[in-house]
């Protein structure tokens, strides 16, 4: 902890974090799909559910989802920014099993055709967990390199893709594991001491048994 | 974090002979990786952030659910009035508070200190001690790492956000910051900085976070208002030698023992005091519609 966890973040209110830690759930989910979203499906739970409206929690969503930062001035006209630009979102509450009470899933197409569902919850202050990715269990929140890398659970793949990284001087400062089922679809998490370049991400995308390989740079609270 | 009481920052600043402001600066650059220069400018950019959303104040706004809003203008009139109790520095303590946390409601850029909901409380005090009292951005902005720091204590020993401590918690802690900045300013020593911090927390304990619809805004910018002119009359106690007999270290821990203790209806559910009330109970639904 240090001073600006105390002073700080600069931010739009009403609140941190149903507005603030909204912006950035949509904000990291713009930046995992790395497309112009088009298309997005929002299911708001618990508190958000309860008075996400009145705290904006639903324009701080679409703000994020439209590439804004907790601070943008902007957001509180998200919903026409979004209009403006052909991006069409619908809302709907929901009660979602296990889940903290400021928890949205966003479920968002890109104008490429890519599609990413994300489920994320705001944890106080302006900071984030994300919980799910498309339906694979993860934990992370955004604030360090994260590299998530959806593969087939065989052996071999995390070796090649902590061998690509070893070899660029990249050093894997947390990494975890997650499969739907015994060689099934699994996802891993890397957060990385340094910043992974699109040159590495792209020669990932091409290794053996890898099947999609997001990368989201660290966003600053 | 190295500091876990405000008695070991005292006993730092008087055994190595340093400020408070000295002190806590020299944790920050260790805690962040960065030179004094650099906190500095960042510090400087939360003071300007605060400066900018008094000026672009906007009467005309209200909140979303139109609890909120003009009450900063109100406050502004009745001062050129020059019928009130109150002298000009309390007036626009209470003005800039209001309008601050009025600003927060209707979705304008603020700073969390330390929350959203407390944004009123600091920069209300600092602003009307800036236009009263002359004292320079550069100044103000050092205060800050005062507040800050007695801050990050409370955060560790106790807590500062009404969903865990109660208002206690949040208005507490952003008034208590305060306190402590407003004495740093005008040259207290670090033993009044910690009265003040005592005496100013002792005020509200118990307080119970009680949002009506559970949304920022009643009562919480009112008690911005109220947090802020605790800062101010416990600042004035500290520097005119009162102290407080429970040492502040002791009265952080016991706001943290009442907020073990506070039931969960009234830790921002919105389901107790205030939030439970026949009116807000009618507000609340009709919200809903």
């Amino acid at each position: 902890m240090n001073v600006f966890d105390i002073l700080g973040p600069v931010m739009v209110g009403p609140s941190s974090s149903h507005t603030a830690g909204a912006v950035r759930i949509g904000y990291v989910t713009r930046v995992m799909l790395a497309e112009e979203p088009v298309e997005a499906q929002i299911i708001l739970h618990g508190s958000f559910a309860a008075t996400g409206k009145g705290h904006g929690t639903d324009t701080a969503l679409v703000a994020g989802l439209l590439g804004m930062k907790p601070s943008d001035i902007n957001i509180p006209q998200s919903f026409e920014i979004a209009k403006e630009r052909g991006f069409d979102v619908t809302f709907q509450k929901s009660v979602i099993k296990d889940a903290h009470p400021n928890t949205a899933i966003i479920t968002v197409k890109g104008c490429e055709g890519r599609t990413i569902k994300i489920q994320a919850s705001s944890i106080g202050g302006g900071r984030i967990m994300v919980n799910r990715i498309d339906d694979i269990e993860v934990n992370f929140t955004g604030e360090n390199n994260t590299l998530i890398v959806h593969n087939i659970d065989v052996p071999g793949n995390i070796s090649r893709i902590t061998s690509l990284l070893a070899k660029n001087n990249i050093n894997i400062a947390t990494m975890q594991l997650y499969r739907h089922e015994k060689g099934g679809f699994a996802v891993m998490i890397l957060e990385t001491d340094q910043d992974v370049t699109k040159e590495i991400i792209e020669e990932s995308q091409c290794l053996t048994g890898i099947i999609k390989v997001t990368y989201l740079q660290a966003v600053e609270i | 974090m190295a500091y876990n009481s405000i008695e070991e920052i005292i006993n730092k600043c008087n055994d190595n002979k340093i400020s408070f402001y000295e002190a806590i600066m020299q944790d920050t650059c260790i805690a962040t990786g960065k030179k004094e220069e650099e906190n500095l400018e960042r510090m400087r950019n939360m003071w300007q952030v605060m400066c900018e959303a008094s000026q672009e104040y906007d009467s005309e706004l209200k909140s979303r659910s139109k609890m909120v809003g003009g009450t900063g203008k109100l406050m502004d009139i009745y001062m050129k009035s020059g019928n009130s109790y109150c002298g000009e520095f309390i007036l626009t303590v209470i003005a800039e508070a209001l309008k601050m946390g009025e600003s927060n409601a209707c979705m304008k850029r603020i700073v969390a200190a330390p929350t959203a909901g407390s944004c009123g409380v600091m920069p209300s005090v600092y602003i009307a001690v800036k236009k009263k009292h002359g004292f320079s951005d550069e100044e103000i902005v050092k205060s800050m790492f005062v507040a800050a720091g007695v801050g990050e204590v409370i955060a560790a020993r106790a807590y500062i956000a009404g969903a865990t401590g109660g208002c206690q918690a949040e208005i507490g802690t952003a008034a208590a910051m305060t306190a402590a900045g407003m004495v740093a300013l005008k040259n207290g020593t670090p033993e009044q900085i910690g009265h003040a911090v005592a005496m100013t927390l002792k005020g509200m304990l118990g307080l119970v976070c009680d949002p009506v619809a559970g949304l920022v805004e009643v009562p919480c910018v009112k008690r911005n208002v109220i947090g802020a002119a605790n800062a101010v009359v416990c600042a004035e106690m500290a520097l005119a030698g009162i102290e407080s007999v429970i040492p502040v270290d002791q009265v952080i821990d016991a706001m943290r023992e009442v907020g073990d203790n506070m039931p969960t209806m009234y830790k921002e559910t919105a389901c107790g005091g205030c939030a439970n009330t026949p009116k807000a109970c009618e507000i609340a639904s009709m919200l809903e519609m």
